[in-house]
């Protein structure tokens, strides 16, 4: 009689996952880095790993739908001659055409203006469609300078500045030729086809003194009546919110590492960079180190999902929220009745972020004529107002039950954590004890 | 010569004396204010600035084909996004100096620092000194004439536009450029990745010829200038490229 030892199960390594077995055959099949759009994939302590505590016997809650809790929000009224007032303290981020088609652009500046709330360019200039769509513009000043212009400065209702982004502090813009049409590489000055990479600095400031006279600048050729905001994205957000606010800007706009790009390697994304959650209290604590907390206002993006996204933010001590991947999902981008045609492109509905390729099915990430056909931007831009209502609607909800009568009265003494990571992030106890990591003993 | 600091004349006349504006009197708000509300450049065509004394963002933001003549040095951003206007530095410019100009001329009589004409998508700006580093960095349409020399990095990512130098050019002249064309009279310390030496064919004389003929130089000819621009190689990425990076 033979005697088998008995095999062991097929052991995979915990190391070399699948998916990193299949990138490290992909690079060297391709000798190329893995670029993708989107932010960070990876799992990071977010908003879902705090828990608003509501009201009880020591505190009372308002009344839902009876009692009111105001949303609204001014930003830039620390210097500006017209700061804006939006009706709701949710943003759409800054997405340039070129990454995304017209039909796209027009989509979002429809929804934001039927909830009350801003849109905002990117790295390609100004569009019509956007302008004559949106109530309120921000208009991006990025370091290409793609399609900057005095004429669309004034026409817009605020400036904002970008220093950095989540999905790449410290990198700059990346076009791929394939999304190069004759519209885009015209707004560009730049030939049809070819790969745009944008540049990561200002090409004629570096460093805060400078900023502060780029900042004048702009002031004086807007003869002052615009609020500017200043980027950044979530490196050192204590020390780059006080030079942003030493440098003289209305409004700071912090993006944590999931906040999404357009197109970026994906090295840059998973692995540069700090989770949102573990930005806002460094850029709060700076804010009143230099008694200017809601005096400069603090916009915070990356991963914003739901209305206790929004308010979990507030509490911590933004002053509005701005969302860039969500919008798009509202629009309609890695929707399931696409899934033949994602399968197709080697991807399923949810994981598609190619959207540097300009194939996307749901028309929103190309320039592409016959496939942006398929982004209506009336019914998609009322979509993306549904979708910021109802997150309105959520946040009030939590501050309501909270006891507050205006969504920026939640604060930190309203949130619990439940993992000692997230606590330390976010400066509030761990769930069931008084205790802050980094804050005193348990 | 009336010297003024009131943001706007109260009559609308015609003011053949240039207006003067005195920095010394008045901040450069008033300064820029008056330049922005001229809607009608034939009301006050001409203008002096006294006493800049190197203030940032003198003249910025002009969209009128007016004259400005600024005497004395500037800070930054000197004409920064000019439109139409025509502006003489009788100086030297701190860094930017006619940064994203869109059209009209800026006439430098002196040196200019950092990042000139930075991001100009047109006209003609003239420095009749030196330029330091990255003149004509990510230039998008405008001329650019310097009678003396530029430093390192200059026309980095220049997408489009003629850069002409009189002088000599430093290190990694033209690195990453696109579709600019630049012209080096002298001698150029190194050029900047994808940047080479390219053929002077008569349509390149001849514009260089006009180029100078706009900048008013004539003691300089066409020929004498060597041309250089893109290789294109790095337009699409290539990993074997990778270490032109």
């Amino acid at each position: 009689m033979t005697y088998h030892n008995p095999p062991t199960t097929p052991r995979r390594s915990a190391t070399f996952d699948d998916y990193t077995m299949s990138e490290i055959r992909r690079a060297a099949a391709t000798g190329i880095y893995d670029i993708r759009g989107s932010g960070a994939k990876r799992k990071l302590p977010h908003f879902d790993d705090l828990l608003f505590l509501g009201a009880s016997i020591s505190r009372y809650p308002l009344e839902g739908y009876r009692e009111r809790c105001d949303t609204s929000v001014v930003l830039g009224a620390r210097h500006a001659k017209k700061p804006i007032e939006l009706k709701i303290p949710i943003t759409i981020a800054g997405m340039s055409f070129g990454s995304l088609s017209g039909p796209a652009k027009e989509a979002l500046g429809r929804g934001a203006t039927i909830a009350g709330t801003s849109t905002t360019t990117g790295d390609g200039g100004m569009t019509e469609e956007e302008r004559g769509h949106s109530q309120t513009l921000v208009y991006q000043y990025l370091p290409s300078r793609y399609g900057m212009n005095p004429r669309d400065l004034r026409r817009a209702d605020a400036i904002e500045i970008v220093v950095g982004q989540g999905a790449k502090p410290g990198g700059g813009g990346m076009l791929l030729g394939q999304k190069i049409s004759d519209r885009v590489a015209e707004m560009r000055t730049l030939p049809k086809g070819i790969d745009q990479r944008s540049a990561c600095r200002h090409p004629d400031w570096t460093g805060p003194d400078d900023l502060e006279i780029k900042i004048l600048e702009l002031r004086e050729i807007t003869d002052w009546e615009k609020p500017i905001y200043v980027k950044v994205g979530g490196a050192r957000p204590y020390y780059d919110t006080a030079l942003a606010v030493k440098a003289g800007a209305d409004v700071v706009v912090l993006d944590g590492m999931q906040g999404g790009t357009a197109a970026t390697q994906e090295v840059f994304i998973e692995h540069v960079g700090q989770p949102t959650l573990a930005c806002i209290r460094p850029a709060v604590k700076a804010l009143q180190d230099l008694g200017m907390h809601r005096k400069v206002q603090l916009i915070v993006s990356g991963g914003i999902r739901n209305g206790a996204d929004v308010a979990k933010a507030l509490a911590l001590g933004a002053d509005a929220v701005s969302i860039g991947t969500a919008a798009l999902i509202a629009l309609g981008d890695n929707d399931p009745r696409w899934e033949d045609e994602y399968q197709k492109l080697g991807t399923t509905a949810g994981a598609y972020d190619d959207w540097h390729e300009g194939k996307d099915p749901a028309g929103i990430t190309t320039q592409d004529a016959e496939l942006m056909k398929r982004v209506d931007p009336i019914a998609a831009g009322r979509r993306l107002a549904n979708y910021l209502k109802v997150m309105t609607l959520e946040a009030q909800t939590i501050a309501r039950a909270c006891g507050k009568n205006h969504v920026h009265n939640l604060e930190p003494e309203d949130l619990c954590a439940l993992t000692i990571e997230s606590a330390a992030m976010a400066g509030v106890p761990l769930a069931g004890t008084g205790w802050i990591p980094g804050k005193g003993s348990f | 010569m009336n010297v003024t600091t009131l943001a706007k004349s109260p009559q609308r006349e015609v003011n053949y004396a240039p207006r003067v504006f005195d920095l010394d009197a008045a901040p450069l708000r008033e300064l820029n204010l008056a330049l922005h509300q001229v809607t009608d450049a034939s009301d006050e065509p001409s203008w002096e600035v006294i006493n800049p004394k190197g203030s940032h963002a003198v003249a910025a933001g002009v969209a009128q084909p007016i004259a400005v003549e600024v005497r004395g040095s500037v800070g930054y951003y000197c004409g920064g996004m000019n439109d139409k206007a025509s502006i003489t530095v009788h100086g030297s410019a701190g860094p930017g100096v006619g940064e994203n100009m869109m059209s009209g001329q800026i006439t430098v009589k002196g040196d200019a620092s950092q990042y000139a004409g930075a991001t100009g998508r047109g006209g003609l700006l003239v420095i009749e000194g030196n330029a330091s580093s990255r003149c004509g960095i990510s230039m998008k349409g405008i001329d650019i004439v310097v009678r003396g020399n530029v430093g390192h990095m200059s026309a980095f990512m220049a997408q489009s536009g003629n850069l002409v130098v009189l002088g000599d050019a430093g290190d990694a002249l033209g690195d990453s450029i696109y579709e600019a064309r630049l012209f080096v009279r002298g001698s150029v310390k190194s050029l900047g990745a994808d940047c080479i030496k390219k053929e002077m064919r008569p349509e390149h004389i001849a514009k260089l010829k006009e180029l100078l003929d706009r900048a008013g130089i004539t003691d300089v000819k066409p020929e004498e200038f060597t041309r250089y621009g893109s290789a294109r190689t790095l337009y699409n990425f290539n990993i074997d490229n990778a270490d032109a990076y």
